[in-house]
């Protein structure tokens, strides 16, 4: 490689490192992304300048090809499904991986009839592994949150030593692979048990956890590419690749210790089943409706608001109708602010873009830490679509499974008043005893609806 | 690869991770979709490696096959991640 083309892929390390670093403010992160953009571009062109012209043809239309897709897919979403975008691009990311390491392979021992240094077939080996189970398991996810197969866990007897008994053989046809790379059976067999693997890992987890997982899966992708940095020798991809990883691993961590669980405990999967059993013998909750035209009058006669969204905001698409709830809000002078657990929603963030898509300003979008003092001196709390971050018993019942998980204190507010379509549980599977409580009002409906019902009385008053 | 050469990788591992880690840790939490996406399209990075696969003579083999698929699916990466992740930064106003 010439010195030039090295340069260049220097640049490029750089522009990620400042890409990213300039995504630590709201302000300067769009410029943050295009910098980070500007790098790949010049990574691009410093790769075309070593391609053979005879290849450019196909070179072109595969590009061609997808960006057309990316375009159109980037272009055409609707902000509610970014959980399931970022899942099937981590995804694509895991199999381009997989497939260029696999393509390396083949090229050094069937075509060149070369042997593999050992460095060379354990990266390959690593890149095929993570990349399929990124893959596979992505997919998996994108179909659980996209609603093509059931999000709650699916589980079997004998799922996690099944698991280890395929990750064994992986081993063992990995070693079998470094002695004699000429036999085909054993890639093939290395390539099938990463695939089952990472079907494995995801089906027993549940639509909830799904930030965790898509966090995670991020994480590998990033990993994939380190781990093809290290079969092509090529240190732009170890940078890249490392930096992804690395966010993965942080937004994996922040996802876990906001719903107080190990990850280990996420990954086996199945939470919340064990425990609706003996849940449900507990003593059933008697609630205190309200209507339509007294939720108006509520909001009239209050100083203060919090909303607390949660996944079921986003799935009424209420984030438009809750801004101009807002509007009228702002018009009688009441303090109106949002209030974001970090796990509301299915992805990290997922609440703030669904937010941010309805126009709302981000300075109003409170973190968890930073707003639970103010819940006590607040005159009225509207919950759209949250449930177990809301759960007091998070804080008072040791016997409950989501005890110990940090909780927006939205209890303490003098009224509340949730929106929720009926009487279902959350995910965990537990009542939430604030339901109960003296100060809480269930508004029964699709939240769209119903907030629709509430701006349009509050229009008239 | 020699060994000075591979422990030269391991040295880029390790720091780019650690410098990662510092630098995503200052990212606030309103950030961490748009953060998600743009690093998905940076894991694209895996186009270069697409592209030197698909730098082979002929289609008869298998690599080069894997190569182009490769190419196709880290360019969707890569122009579809960064486009979306514009398009939601530039929804986060301040009034």
């Amino acid at each position: 490689m010439s010195i030039a083309i090295l340069l260049a892929y220097l640049i490029a390390s750089i522009l990620f490192v400042l890409g990213i670093k300039m995504m630590n403010k709201t302000k300067s992160a769009r410029q943050g992304n295009r910098l980070s953009a500007l790098g790949m571009l010049i990574a691009i062109v410093a790769t075309l300048l070593q391609i053979e012209v005879i290849s450019l043809v196909e070179i072109f239309g595969c590009i061609v090809l997808g960006s057309a897709i990316g375009l159109y897919y980037a272009n055409k979403v609707e902000m509610t499904k970014m959980p399931e975008m970022v899942a099937l691009f981590n995804g694509f990311g895991g199999l381009a991986s997989f497939a260029v390491a696999l393509s390396d392979f083949f090229l050094r021992t069937e075509v060149n009839m070369e042997s593999i240094e050992l460095v060379t077939v354990i990266s390959i080996i690593v890149s095929v592994f993570i990349g399929g189970v990124t893959f596979t398991g992505s997919i998996v996810a994108f179909l659980k949150l996209n609603g093509n197969i059931s999000g709650s866990p699916i589980t079997f007897k004998g799922q996690h030593p099944l698991n280890l008994i395929l990750f064994i053989s992986f081993l063992a046809a990995a070693t079998f692979t470094v002695i004699d790379q000429s036999d085909p059976i054993l890639i093939i067999a290395l390539i099938v048990i990463s695939l089952i693997l990472g079907i494995l890992t995801v089906i027993p987890i549940g639509g909830a956890d799904m930030p965790v997982v898509i966090s995670l899966l991020n994480s590998y992708s990033g990993m994939a590419a380190c781990a093809t940095g290290f079969i092509l020798n090529n240190n732009v991809l170890i940078v890249a690749g490392s930096l992804v990883g690395a966010s993965g691993i942080i937004l994996t961590q922040i996802m876990c210790k906001a719903m107080n669980r190990s990850l280990i405990n996420v990954l086996l999967g199945g939470f919340g089943q064990s425990v609706s059993a003996a849940a449900a013998d507990g003593p059933s909750i008697t609630v205190k409706e309200i209507g339509v035209e007294e939720t108006a009058m509520l909001f009239d006669s209050v100083s203060s608001v919090i909303v607390v969204p949660g996944y079921g905001m986003a799935v009424a698409q209420a984030q438009h109708v809750i801004r101009e709830l807002m509007e009228q809000c702002e018009k009688r002078n009441i303090d109106f602010k949002f209030a974001i657990h970090p796990v509301a929603g299915r992805m990290p963030g997922h609440m703030n873009v669904l937010l941010a898509e309805a126009n709302i300003s981000y300075d109003k979008l409170i973190e968890m830490e930073s707003i639970n003092d103010d819940f006590q001196n607040t005159d009225l709390v509207l919950i759209v679509g949250a449930n177990d971050v809301v759960n007091p018993a998070a804080r008072n019942n040791p016997q409950s499974p989501i005890y110990g998980m940090p909780i927006l204190n939205a209890d303490k507010a003098r009224t509340v008043i949730v929106s929720k379509r009926s009487m279902g549980k959350g995910y965990a599977g537990v009542e939430n005893e604030l339901f109960g409580y003296p100060n809480c009002l269930m508004l029964f409906g699709d939240a769209k609806q119903t907030i629709t019902k509430v701006v349009s009385e509050m229009k008239e008053m | 690869m020699s060994s000075e050469a591979l422990i030269i990788l391991i040295y880029i591992l390790v720091l780019a991770s650690f410098l990662g880690f510092e630098l995503i840790a200052k990212v606030p939490p309103t950030l961490h979709t748009p953060l998600m996406s743009g690093s998905n399209a940076i894991s694209g990075i895996t186009i270069v490696g697409a592209l030197l696969a698909c730098n082979e003579m002929g289609y008869s083999t298998l690599s080069k096959w894997l190569g182009m698929i490769a190419l196709v699916l880290a360019t969707i990466n890569v122009v579809g991640g960064y486009t979306v992740t514009d398009r939601m930064l530039k929804m986060f106003k301040k009034k």
